[in-house]
């Protein structure tokens, strides 16, 4: 793990820069490309890079099991639970106008939280299944 | 110029899909894989679906090809040498092949701004979404509001996806 210091320096320096533009991707898809779906996916990637450059075991500990299973379930929980709470609240299932006194700023709030359930669901699956597959690698033999 | 563009594209992507066929190193066709997918984006780009192409460059050409130099590590690095191709199998390829052709000269024209597609809800979409739903971008309000079941569906597909590979691969905390 010494050696390569510029891979790992390179790494480090790299890391907020992805997870800030996944962010950026997240909370400014209504105006550009890009959504939930993209955030999730690149937020998952600084972590990738992360295990594939420090080991799987470092970036277990960086992000555990549980928070992943956590972030996967809750995910989906907070886009049905959005469709849920616009039935509560007297409109139909996913309709985010009654969300809110004005419709399109019931629209606003809806579509933030579904994008975001979707960005967490997305980003908790795909750093699951790659963690799952390099920890079958018998080289890092460890514990899910 | 763009159709220029186009051509050249769709060829290298011809010239990386028979690569893959042809090369036994499974390292070299997972990293052709993930090319084709850039390409892929870029093509997108060209068609202007800017939002499916970021889509298709994050997960065709970043994630997949990474899980598959995951799976990669798990398998040998040479393909298998198989067995001899069938008469049969080139037939039925060639045969489903050539009736896909036939089946799209039946599909509207590349481009034709009459194709039924254009005509159904887009229009709608494009009219009402800043009046219904609000935010500039209308992939998002068909995405997200319009179409909220799709997507609702798609993050649990994704979550099942998640939730198989767990059960299948993990080594849990009971041995079996």
């Amino acid at each position: 793990m010494r050696e390569k210091p510029i891979l790992r320096v390179g790494t480090k320096f790299l890391i907020p820069f992805i997870l800030m533009f996944a962010l950026y991707v997240q909370f400014h898809g209504d105006f550009g490309p890009g959504g939930g779906f993209q955030a999730g996916v690149i937020f998952a990637s600084a972590f990738i890079l992360y295990a594939i450059v420090f080991g799987i075991a470092h970036a277990r500990r960086a992000l555990p099991a549980g928070i992943r299973r956590l972030l996967l379930s809750l995910g989906v929980l907070i886009y049905a639970g959005t469709g849920v709470l616009a039935l509560a609240e007297g409109g139909r299932f996913l309709d985010y106008s009654s969300l809110a006194a004005q419709p399109v700023l019931g629209q606003h709030v809806g579509i933030f939280l579904v994008e975001f359930g979707v960005g967490m669901t997305v980003f908790a699956a795909m750093t699951t299944i790659f963690f799952v597959f390099a920890s079958r690698d018998p080289s890092a033999r460890e514990q899910d | 110029m763009i159709e220029l563009l186009d051509i050249v594209i769709l060829g290298m992507m011809v010239v990386a899909a028979l690569a893959v066929l042809w090369l036994r190193d499974l390292f070299a066709v997972a990293m052709l894989s993930g090319a084709y997918s850039l390409m892929g984006a870029t093509l997108y780009v060209l068609l202007d679906a800017v939002d499916v192409a970021f889509t298709e460059a994050a997960v065709g050409a970043g994630i997949a090809t990474v899980l598959m130099l995951g799976t990669l590590t798990l398998v040998p690095r040479q393909e298998k040498q198989g067995k001899k191709p069938s008469l049969a199998g080139l037939f039925t390829v060639a045969a489903t092949g050539s009736l896909l052709i036939w089946a799209t000269l039946d599909m509207p024209e590349y481009g034709d701004p009459d194709a039924p597609i254009h005509h159904h809800v887009a229009p709608r979409y494009m009219k009402d979404s800043t009046a219904e739903v609000g935010p500039p971008n209308v992939v998002t309000s068909v995405l997200a509001s319009y179409r909220g079941y799709d997507t609702l569906g798609e993050t649990t597909v994704i979550f099942t996806a998640a939730i198989g590979v767990m059960a299948l691969l993990a080594r849990g905390r009971r041995k079996p």
